[in-house]
């Protein structure tokens, strides 16, 4: 537990966060160094990051042949699921245009939408966006009609999403084989933090391109992004999630409104605990610059000394990076508590034990039948 | 990429630079511990494993590949992938021993028993290259190539490209690739990735009888497509793994028993499409791999070929070959 904690105050844990906390440490780096990197990114879906950093620090053409190799085909992956998005939006607006529902994008296909430079080099797995709940029976039969159809055929995972989620079953376009994940509310019904959907749809920014889609406003995008990662995660994408944050209040930080802009609207929306908490490791891990003014603004949502203790040591171990090649298990054991706490957070415990129950019931009864050996294709 | 150069030093008078330079211990205290560095085209593998049948397999068909770290042996040396052949844990390891392909640490797919080790290596790797090298547009075919001027074979399993392959390439012809094809977007040229050459079934007989010489490791029997086994590549082949190639001919050949050998030629679009299907990335690629893959084609003669015996085949392929030169690729 000690070493742990110490690498994490001393920076030590590894190459890719020292890179991500100072890219001019690209500059220099030899072909062992980019090894170690390109190891880690790789695992925590960073290599588009570490790509688009290396571009802005000029070394394109500097980079030993086979790194620049290994960036240039991450690079196809990322531009074309960029083009993908674009096009999916383009095709939810279209679904959507004649119930007159304008979807506001979230995650990573807002940031896209709306240029910022969290998209750069992103990996996509879906695209997610909201739309009033009073409105969703109208906008699922749009989308049914549009040719995306749900896999969660499972009647208790109907009713789970339904019931008690925050967002309805993931959708699957019949052609195209992409996800996308309606929205109605910020958070579960059930969760402990009642965000209200209205004020963020209200604050949403329409866009010229595509048109018929909005994206939150500045903050409402931190916002969301921090309740995501923080109250709605099960954190194997956490890193990738707090490096969105990381970029989004660079950004948007720029502009010296923003911050109380934030501060205030996380008060307004019931979300200053998840703020509190993504200002606090994102300047501890990426070393995000957050005013001082900013972070008092949030310190009231600071939980008592123990659980913050706790909270810290379980989220540094889930943001520190494995050593290349290894699997650590720290990493792993700081994992299970905060699935359980995304969970605890999500739903009171009469609904959670029942839920998980049943989860573990059927991972149980998935390794039985995988037994068989499924042939590679080569 | 520059072919591995020992290291020099007043201690280090001439460090082993083939793997077959290394004694047996000194293989096995490689696999068991840093790694051996190894080549495969482009891209450098680090590779660690406890199975003597890796051991063995590497030994017997890797001999004459240089190490890719030029025997630096250093264990934070650079590799693009880093893999691992290892036993499966857990109570099977006693009934019915398998094993485990791991990327960095992270097994991509299903486990093997375990007497499929071997092929497991290289059709592990071939995954590798497939899944993430998309620096190159990719397309399942087998290549081999003269006077700088390749044929592609593509095809599925069972039309026969592997056989042909490695007969091609014990009649004069070079080779690229038994299995992939990787060409780059940028100039449409080739690069070799050679390795052992996949057999299996009926073509294991087949090939020990061309090729007396060759060598062959031993065969694994029961494997997803039935009985396999990997052919070393020749030298010349290995020596000229850094020459890139320019696509000239396309033959998608079709084996059927008694079928007398005849090339056709195929209509352009329907090469292309066909083409695309035997592709595993051209869809990421979108408008540089429409580019690319419409370069190929018109740089290329494509013929159909069915053939039902190995020397007509050849004889059909060699006469393709001293026909006019395609056209040059723009």
């Amino acid at each position: 537990m000690t070493g742990d904690a110490t690498r994490f105050a001393t920076g030590a844990a590894g190459p890719l966060l020292a890179v991500l906390r100072d890219p001019a440490r690209l500059d220099g780096l030899d072909l062992a160094g980019w090894d170690a990197v390109l190891r880690q990114a790789r695992h925590e879906n960073l290599i588009g990051r570490v790509a688009d950093l290396a571009r802005r620090r000029g070394l394109d053409d500097s980079l030993p042949a086979p790194v620049r190799a290994r960036l240039d085909a991450h690079r196809v992956v990322t531009d074309k699921q960029a083009a993908e998005v674009r096009w999916e939006a383009r095709q939810i607006a279209a679904a959507l245009a004649a119930t007159g529902v304008r979807p506001v994008m979230l995650k990573g296909a807002a940031y896209l939408l709306a240029g910022l430079p969290a998209a750069a080099g992103r990996l996509f797995s879906d695209v997610d966006f909201l739309v009033p709940k009073d409105r969703l029976a109208e906008v699922e039969g749009a989308l049914l009609a549009g040719g995306w159809v749900s896999d969660k055929t499972d009647p208790y995972d109907q009713r789970y999403y339904r019931v008690w989620m925050h967002e309805l079953p993931p959708l699957r376009h019949l052609r195209r084989q992409t996800h996308i994940d309606v929205h109605h509310r910020i958070l579960p019904e059930t969760a402990r933090l009642r965000p209200d959907p209205a004020k963020m749809r209200a604050a949403a920014r329409p866009l010229d391109d595509p048109p018929g889609i909005a994206v939150p406003a500045p903050a409402d995008m931190v916002l969301h992004s921090a309740a995501h990662l923080f109250h709605d995660e099960d954190f194997v994408q956490g890193l990738r999630d707090l490096v969105d944050l990381d970029l989004l209040l660079r950004h948007f930080g720029a502009d010296a409104g923003f911050w109380p802009a934030l501060t205030a609207r996380a008060v307004e929306l019931d979300l200053a605990y998840p703020l509190f908490l993504a200002f606090r490791h994102a300047a501890r891990v990426l070393g995000t610059p957050v005013p001082d003014d900013a972070a008092a603004a949030v310190a009231k949502a600071r939980p008592d000394p123990v659980r913050l203790a706790l909270m810290d040591a379980l989220l540094a171990r889930a943001f520190t990076p494995d050593p290349p090649g290894r699997r650590r298990p720290a990493r792993r054991i700081a994992l299970f508590p905060l699935y359980l706490r995304s969970h605890w957070l999500r739903m009171p415990a009469r609904l959670l034990i029942p839920h998980l129950a049943r989860k573990a019931a059927r991972a149980l009864a998935a390794k039985e039948e995988d037994g068989e050996v499924v042939p590679i294709r080569l | 990429m520059s072919a591995g150069i020992p290291p020099a030093g007043p201690d280090r008078a001439r460090a082993p630079v083939r793997l077959a330079d290394l004694s047996e211990a000194e293989l096995s205290r490689r696999l068991r511990g840093p790694g051996l560095a190894l080549p495969a085209g482009p891209f450098t593998v680090r590779l660690t494993s406890p199975l003597e049948e890796i051991a063995a397999g590497l030994g017997l068909l890797y001999g004459g590949h240089p190490l890719a770290d030029g025997g630096a042996d250093d264990p934070e040396g650079y590799a693009d992938f880093h893999l691992r052949v290892a036993p499966a844990g857990g109570p099977r390891r006693w009934v019915r021993p398998q094993v485990g392909f791991f990327l960095d640490g992270r097994n991509p797919f299903n486990l093997l028993p375990a007497h499929q080790a071997f092929p497991m290596y290289e059709w592990g790797l071939n995954w590798c290259i497939v899944n993430l090298a998309h620096q190159f547009l990719i397309i399942h075919a087998a290549v081999v190539a003269r006077d700088g001027r390749a044929l592609l074979l593509p095809g599925p399993p069972g039309s026969g490209k592997s056989t042909l392959c490695a007969a091609l390439i014990h009649r004069g012809w070079r080779l690229l690739s038994d299995e992939l094809a990787l060409i780059s977007p940028a100039d449409g040229r080739l690069s070799p990735l050679v390795r052992p050459v996949n057999l299996k079934n009926e073509s294991i007989a087949i090939m020990r009888a061309f090729a007396p010489d060759a060598v062959f490791n031993r065969e694994t029997p029961d494997t997803a497509k039935g009985v396999v086994t990997h052919m070393r590549p020749p030298a010349a082949s290995i020596d000229a793994a850094a020459e890139t190639a320019r696509p000239a001919w396309i033959v998608f050949p079709t084996f059927r028993a008694g079928a007398r050998t005849a090339l056709e030629p195929v209509p352009g679009p329907r090469a292309f499409m066909r083409l695309a299907d035997e592709s595993f990335n051209y869809g990421l690629h979108g408008g540089r791999g429409f580019a690319a893959m419409s370069r190929l084609l018109r740089g290329c003669m494509v013929r159909d070929m069915a053939f039902g015996d190995l020397e007509s085949a050849l004889a059909a392929l060699d006469g393709l070959a001293r026909e006019a030169p395609a056209e040059a690729a723009s």
